[in-house]
């Protein structure tokens, strides 16, 4: 039996690389939602800095309306606030006129609320309470049926899919801040740069485009900025994430982290990165797992796999860090938020 | 010992498909006994104000609760009691409900729904309140409005369902799907939702190992799975490996198929009629067979018709107590219950 014990722990031992040790976790999932309210696709989950924790989720149905001169979209996605024991607090936003396919949400340094979706092109800031407060992104006022494919768009001789020089979107992903308040968006689902603006809104800059090269993106999914201001993309579809100076300078890649799809870096004075290897939703049996790196890219350890049971993943889409030792995961393929509190 | 081990499956594989089993539907219509089962008039009533629809699923739990699943404006789940009295809604604007088609309870009273607009397949706990395990992948409504597609299908996922049509489960808790009306094919899972097998592909076929629309699914208590091939019109036979054991061709159109419990299983399906009430084909479809689950047919009750106690589109029936049959059916937007009355073949109370 002690033999047997001793195999199993040397095969398990060969089948990670040496570097990625397991993370011990236990987790649980203490959001409660109201009756007759579900999750649906978790795309988004953030926490203030009072430990409410906000989850963005698809979880109704987007409508077109029939028997009208434009078909245009919309509903399909809520946004709900919940205390720090889990208790249901408040839907955030219900009928936005932005809110089709939840894609991100995230929460600043001053505690708004900013929401990213994928349908709908924008990206929405909304003050502690949940007001509009500024808006990034227009949605388009109707829908073509069938929609034709987005592949991203450019300027005449610019990259393809490095986007236009405005804050119109072509699917965006995610959003960071750096603490001089500038906003950096992901803008990754069609489009493949991510796009610079100031702290009141004014575009600046972009850089990216699509291609597997330096400062290329395949689809830039997730993106978090570290407290010197270096910003943090995964490079989803690449198996990496690149690291670029404040301005889009590109610094370096990290690999060896699988094929991130979300990124979270902590706060404090021992910053950490969080990656996950997100499975794509059509397998769950390969990946599936988080990482946990230093900001040079050493991986520290990593933690759960794809599955459904509780502790395994499927197909995460967010990952908040604000407490390194209790993350939140939001997972587009099993419709819900866990909370790992890592050993 | 082997020797005749072999021989008797060799004897019950020869049987499925041997001249005592091949009838064809007309004559298993014309010879099955007619069986005493007896309509529980207005059983099933909606909640003043409001409405059923389309009744895709119907399914029962170990209380006798009863559970519809339809097509409404949206596609909502009903829960009522063993007297037919109406008690709650369940997953009120759940993003897995989009277009019903099946909803069956587990051995554990956690309720499945299969939903055909979602290509979701759901675990709902016993209260309906938790959603306990999803399977499949609502297509993503960031990708905009997407044209009805013709012409080939991609192939099939491991863990992505096309169009799923119904879910059962084994002593053991796997899980069996028959996937659906895109997909040609039934795969099982493990209890915790890891694929394990699959026969069939996204290519329909009316061959061995083929489906053209699996549109209903049972598994027996030794694990074996009855698969009603609609387009096919046959009941295949399957072992708990998804290994081709036989076909039951004698029953008509093939559209649902559902197992009941206690010592003695029946396999009871539905010889529904066709939508839209062609000439003559009233005449030919809409009873219910209750067969042995080697094939046998023992009878058969019930017509179709518009009116009750008729059957119009029979899309699922409950038969967890083989003496109390719940139909659901689409064009009436109905449920009816069925008891069995008694006498001859039908009386299964008396031989328990």
């Amino acid at each position: 039996m002690k033999r047997l014990a001793t195999l199993l722990l040397s095969c398990a031992a060969l089948a990670l690389p040496a570097a990625a040790q397991e993370i011990a976790t236990t987790p649980s999932q203490p959001l409660q939602l109201p009756a007759d309210t579900f999750f649906g696709a978790a795309a988004g989950v953030a926490t203030n800095s009072r430990g409410d924790v906000f989850v963005y989720t698809r979880n109704g149905d987007p409508t077109i309306t029939l028997g009208g001169s434009r078909a245009f979209a919309h509903g399909g996605s809520s946004l709900y606030e919940f205390a720090p024991d889990g208790k249901f607090l408040r839907q955030i936003g219900k009928e936005n006129y932005g809110f089709l396919a939840a894609q991100a949400v995230r929460v600043d340094a001053h505690d708004n609320i900013w929401v990213v979706d994928a349908y709908s092109n924008m990206v929405i800031k909304m003050d502690p309470q949940g007001r509009i407060a500024m808006l990034l992104g227009r949605k388009p006022e109707a829908v073509n049926v069938p929609a034709a494919p987005d592949h991203g768009r450019a300027p005449p001789g610019a990259p393809p899919a490095s986007g236009m020089p405005s804050d119109l979107f072509e699917g965006p992903a995610d959003v960071a801040f750096d603490g001089a308040g500038n906003i950096f968006v992901a803008d990754g689902l069609h489009n493949a740069r991510v796009a610079k603006f100031n702290a009141q809104g004014v575009f600046m800059k972009s850089w990216g485009g699509r291609g597997a090269g330096e400062g290329q993106f395949a689809s830039p999914r997730s993106i978090a900025v570290d407290a010197t201001g270096n910003v943090y993309v995964a490079d989803r579809g690449n198996n990496r994430i690149q690291v670029f100076d404040n301005n889009g300078v590109f610094k370096k890649a990290i690999t060896g982290a699988g094929d991130p799809m979300a990124l979270c870096i902590s706060p404090g004075a021992h910053q950490y990165i969080y990656a996950s290897n997100s499975n794509p939703v059509d397998d769950l049996d390969h990946g599936g797992e988080i990482f946990k790196l230093e900001l040079d890219g050493t991986v520290v350890g990593r933690f759960g796999r794809a599955g459904k049971l509780p502790g395994e993943f499927g197909t995460v889409n967010a990952i908040d860090c604000r407490n390194p030792a209790a993350l939140y995961v939001a997972e587009m393929g099993n419709w819900r938020v866990q909370k790992i509190a890592l050993h | 010992m082997k020797s005749i081990w072999i021989s008797a499956t060799a004897m019950v594989l020869l049987a499925g498909t041997g001249p005592a089993f091949s009838q064809s539907a007309a004559s298993a219509a014309a010879t099955a006994p007619e069986l005493d089962y007896r309509p529980v008039p207005g059983m099933f009533q909606a909640p003043p104000g409001d409405t059923l629809g389309e009744m895709q699923g119907v399914a029962t739990n170990s209380k006798g609760h009863v559970f519809a699943f339809f097509r409404g404006p949206r596609t909502r789940l009903w829960e009522f009691d063993q007297n037919g009295k109406f008690v709650k809604e369940i997953g009120k604007g759940y993003y897995g409900f989009q277009f019903a088609h099946s909803v069956r309870v587990d051995a554990h009273d956690n309720i499945w729904t299969v939903d055909e607009g979602t290509n979701v397949v759901t675990k709902f706990d016993p209260t309906g309140t938790k959603v306990l395990m999803v399977i499949g992948h609502r297509p993503d409504a960031a990708e905009g409005p997407v044209a009805t597609p013709h012409g080939p299908l991609p192939p099939d996922g491991k863990y992505t369902l096309c169009r799923p049509t119904d879910v059962a489960f084994d002593g053991e808790d796997n899980i069996f799907i028959s996937d659906g009306y895109c997909n040609n094919r039934v795969v099982k899972y493990d209890k915790n939702g890891r694929f394990l097998a699959e026969v069939g592909s996204e290519k329909k076929g009316s061959g061995v190992n083929q489906f053209n629309l699996p549109h209903g699914i049972q598994v027996d208590r030794q694990g074996n799975v009855y698969v009603a091939d609609r387009t096919n019109n046959r009941y295949v036979v399957l072992d708990n490996n998804l290994k081709w054991k036989t076909a039951y061709t004698n029953v008509g159109t093939a559209w649902s198929a559902c197992i009941s419990q206690g010592p003695h299983q029946y396999l009871f399906v539905s010889n529904s009629n066709p939508n839209g009430n062609g000439p003559g084909t009233w005449d030919r479809t809409g009873q219910i067979y209750k067969m042995e689950l080697d094939g046998t047919v023992i009878g058969k009750f019930g017509h179709a018709g518009k009116l009750a106690p008729g059957f119009q589109v029979v899309h699922m029936m409950d038969c967890r107590d083989p003496d109390r049959i719940i139909v659901g059916e689409i064009e009436s937007w109905r449920m009816q219950e069925f008891v069995n009355q008694g006498g001859a073949a039908g009386n299964n109370r008396g031989s328990k």
